[in-house]
């Protein structure tokens, strides 16, 4: 196939608009770059009525909002999941990794989670202190004003804690708990586990004059149509656009390699649009990859030469290595107290207004790192599987199981809003046997060699799965709550969740002042080719127990600045 | 009018309906009365999803009989009461047409399901369920409605009841009329500041004012956020 040339050279290429390319697009273009932003999926506004789920009621949806047509249902605001139609990839053998992949712009900031959590000193330099995996080359200190600046730019609530390890920021102020989070904040006490206000980029207060504020509907999974969350097409790329960057969008279009010149520099991309199904070639003097963790490594392994044969920035060997996802383990229980609710509106912000913060690092525990917990409950709106759990409640209070008429209606109402379900988000320790490498028997269907992913927990992410069962059922107890479904046990590795479930992919080109030990320096270039740039959450060295977005977006602004800067130099 | 009769006028209302205007009627002879799908994204679909539901919508899974059995086990599940419909009037039949289209899985369970109801229905009354009275019906749904009692040769019937349960409970509670009957009252735009004093004099718990103290001020929320250099919000 003949590939065709665009006309056009750019400054940049960023290569994925989540929240790694859209803070890049936003402060590559205000520093008067000309970019291009090549996605892979279509273009997408929450704004645009439609493409809106936010406030739609559950029978506009056929299927009551079920998860038959996007995994985490109908009104989600992620196109894509786990799987992808034409877009597979495969497991070695034995092993077990779930891939989740948005294809929209914005990515998958359109449905996260928003909570906005600081990687601590500590995060950084874990090796340090407990012997395993390795540090970062940079400490907290070369983050915090990233972060700051991150916090006043995007908007996120919280709390001054001073607690050492989950360090502060400029919150806006977060909102009041729930009835169930005051069940929880009595249960957590009592079990001597701390308990703080959420910290969520959410807009519970004006930040600026484009952006609206939280009206309180629970939906910041849907993507805000007034822009109140930070989803990275509302609050990076378009606020960039409408500044007057000089910003092109390639929509549908998905990159398939970097391409070099003869010293081994790179020049630009090769990409497939999805529409007419032709290859295009894009030059530019910087590329710019943020793509996800696992993408980018895909598009680098898949990016061969003869400059480059083991493929591009693969010096080292370790393209694809040290991929690492969060653990996650999760338990649900009744309050009692909770049965037969007086109804009221209490939507709240999407998920939790509280949770704890990791308490454990100067325990003596049988497992190294730590988690966090997340909270769930109240009065939600229903949606498909309301009411399938009737039966079990039933049984619980030593009711009549079963039954139909009259009684069915009474018996949902007298248990709605009484299950809390909570949640352990964990910090896994990277090692370099979980990997992803290219898959040379098997394309997509745009013609590209797939991943295919080798990842296997450990007795250290099993053993904190345990201790997070040991934790939940001590706090039900403390609030008076009573667990109704089954242990999981050491069969069921305590609950631990599939590697990639918990959408934390990062590590697969980590950072580092050794080339041959890592992918990228500590401004997330790339060793061996200096001019492309990575700035999703490929080159964490660790994924602390926090969320990655939040550092991802620093890191994309401090590498963003720094090109800005070399190339003041002229070094790239 | 008596329940099955009601049945019937709703069926040949909205449900034959549904499937009506979908290019299928219900006796599969006629082609009249078809109206397209409306290709308006209603609820923010994708061009592919978009399809997909026109897709789904266009095909008819249940038979009259099995959709007249699935319309009278909803009914009997969740009959009118004095301020609510019942789930037909609901639209839960329909909902469940469309679940067992979505979700291939249920369809044998289902359709399995109504032929074992009404051999055990000729086993008993020598005729299908939905020609057996109100009172037979409802004798044979007592047998396989609670499952601590279930007798076992009686279990593959408690599995299919329990499945209509689960599916008429969420196809009404998220309806229009579900949603009022449970008095759910979100889903719209408002200003959350904390519990209700007169909901939260009710429990154990309470808000502790150092808690409390940290939290949004709803009055200042549209005044755009300043801090000074230690991050402490002065607006």
């Amino acid at each position: 196939m003949q590939i065709k040339e665009s006309t056009q050279t750019f400054d940049a290429i960023i290569v994925g608009s989540g929240a790694g390319g859209g803070m890049a697009t936003k402060i590559l273009s205000e520093a008067g770059l000309n970019i291009a932003v090549i996605e892979a999926g279509p273009f997408f506004d929450p704004a645009n009525p439609d493409h809106q789920t936010q406030l739609k009621q559950p029978w506009e949806s056929p299927r009551r909002g079920a998860g038959t047509t996007r995994i985490f249902g109908d009104f989600d605001a992620a196109y894509g999941g786990y799987e992808i139609k034409g877009e597979p990839y495969t497991r070695a053998p034995g092993t077990k990794f779930d891939w989740f992949r948005s294809r929209m712009l914005g990515g998958r900031t359109n449905h996260w989670g928003r909570i906005s959590l600081r990687f601590g000193p500590l995060d950084f330099k874990r090796k340090s202190f407990d012997g395993l995996g390795d540090d970062w080359p940079i400490s907290y200190d070369d983050v915090k004003p990233y972060y700051d600046k991150v916090d006043k730019l995007i908007g996120v609530f919280g709390s001054k804690e001073n607690i050492p390890n989950e360090p502060d920021g400029f919150f806006l102020p977060p909102p009041k708990p729930r009835l169930h989070e005051l069940f929880y904040i009595k249960g957590a006490r009592k079990a001597n586990i701390p308990v703080i206000p959420s910290r969520k980029s959410i807009l519970t207060k004006r930040i600026n004059n484009d952006r609206g504020i939280c009206f309180y509907c629970a939906q910041c999974n849907r993507s805000c149509s007034v822009y109140a969350d930070f989803s990275s097409g509302s609050c990076l790329i378009f606020p960039a656009q409408k500044s007057g960057g000089r910003i092109t969008l390639f929509n549908d279009s998905m990159v398939r390699e970097v391409i070099t010149d003869n010293s081994g520099k790179a020049t630009g991309v090769i990409y497939i649009n999805k529409n007419d199904r032709k290859e295009y070639e894009l030059s530019a003097n910087i590329v710019v990859l943020a793509a996800s963790a696992c993408s980018t490594a895909r598009i680098l392994l898949n990016s061969k030469s003869n400059q480059h044969k083991n493929g591009l920035g693969n010096s080292s060997g370790l393209v694809g290595r040290y991929l690492h996802d969060s653990t996650g383990a999760s338990r649900s229980a009744f309050i009692p107290e909770l049965m037969n609710r007086k109804m009221y509106n209490e939507d709240g912000v999407q998920g939790m207004h509280v949770y704890s913060p990791w308490w454990g690092n100067h325990l003596k525990l049988d497992f190294p790192r730590g988690y966090h917990i997340e909270v769930s409950g109240g009065i939600k709106t229903p949606l498909y599987g309301f009411g399938f759990n009737l039966d079990a409640l039933n049984q619980f209070i030593g009711h009549e199981v079963g039954g139909y008429g009259e009684s069915l209606r009474d018996d949902v109402k007298k248990f709605y809003g009484s299950v809390i379900g909570l949640a352990g988000r964990g910090e896994s320790v990277p090692v370099e046997s979980n990997y992803c490498e290219i898959d040379n028997t098997v394309v997509d269907e745009w013609g590209i060699p797939v991943l295919k992913f080798h990842y296997k927990w450990s007795q250290y992410e099993i053993k904190q799965a345990e201790h997070m069962q040991d934790t939940f059922e001590e706090i039900f107890d403390g609030m008076g709550a009573k667990v109704f479904d089954e242990r999981p046990g050491e069969d069921k590795n305590h609950g631990l969740l599939t590697p990639g479930r918990i959408i934390h992919e990062v590590g697969t080109t980590r950072m580092g002042d050794d080339p041959k030990k890592s992918v990228t320096n500590k401004f997330q270039q790339l060793h061996d080719v200096k001019n492309v740039f990575i700035v999703d959450a490929g080159p964490f060295v660790s994924q602390a127990d926090k969320n990655p977005t939040w550092t991802i977006l620093a890191l994309s602004w401090r590498t963003s600045e720094y090109i800005v800067n070399e190339l003041k130099r002229q070094n790239i | 009018m008596d329940r099955r009769d009601t049945i019937k006028s709703l069926l040949l209302g909205s449900v034959a309906a549904g499937l009506a205007f979908n290019g299928c009627t219900l006796d599969g002879s006629s082609e009249n009365n078809i109206k397209k799908v409306s290709d308006s994204p209603l609820y923010g679909r994708t061009k592919p999803e978009l399809e997909r539901d026109k897709e789904l919508l266009e095909q008819t899974f249940f038979t009259e009989h099995e959709l007249l059995t699935v319309a009278t086990l909803c009914d009997i599940i969740l009959p009118k009461n004095q301020q609510f419909g019942s789930a037909n009037d609901a639209g839960v039949t329909e909902f469940i047409e469309f679940i067992v289209k979505d979700m291939p899985q249920k369809q044998t369970p289902l359709r399995g399901g109504i032929m074992w109801l009404d051999g055990y229905s000729k086993k008993l009354y020598n005729k299908e369920f939905i020609e057996c009275s109100d009172s037979e019906q409802m004798a044979i749904c007592d047998q396989i409605a609670y499952p601590k009692k279930t007798k076992p040769a009686l279990k593959p019937g408690e599995q299919f009841f329990t499945t209509m349960r689960n599916l008429t409970l969420t196809g009404y509670f998220t309806s229009k009329m579900g949603i009022e009957d449970l008095g759910y009252q979100g889903n719209t735009p408002n200003v959350w500041d904390g519990i209700p004093d007169e909901i939260l004099k009710d429990y154990t718990v309470k808000y502790d004012e150092d808690w409390l103290a940290k939290c949004v001020d709803q009055s200042k929320r549209g005044e755009i956020a300043v801090w000074d250099e230690e991050g402490n919000l002065i607006s």
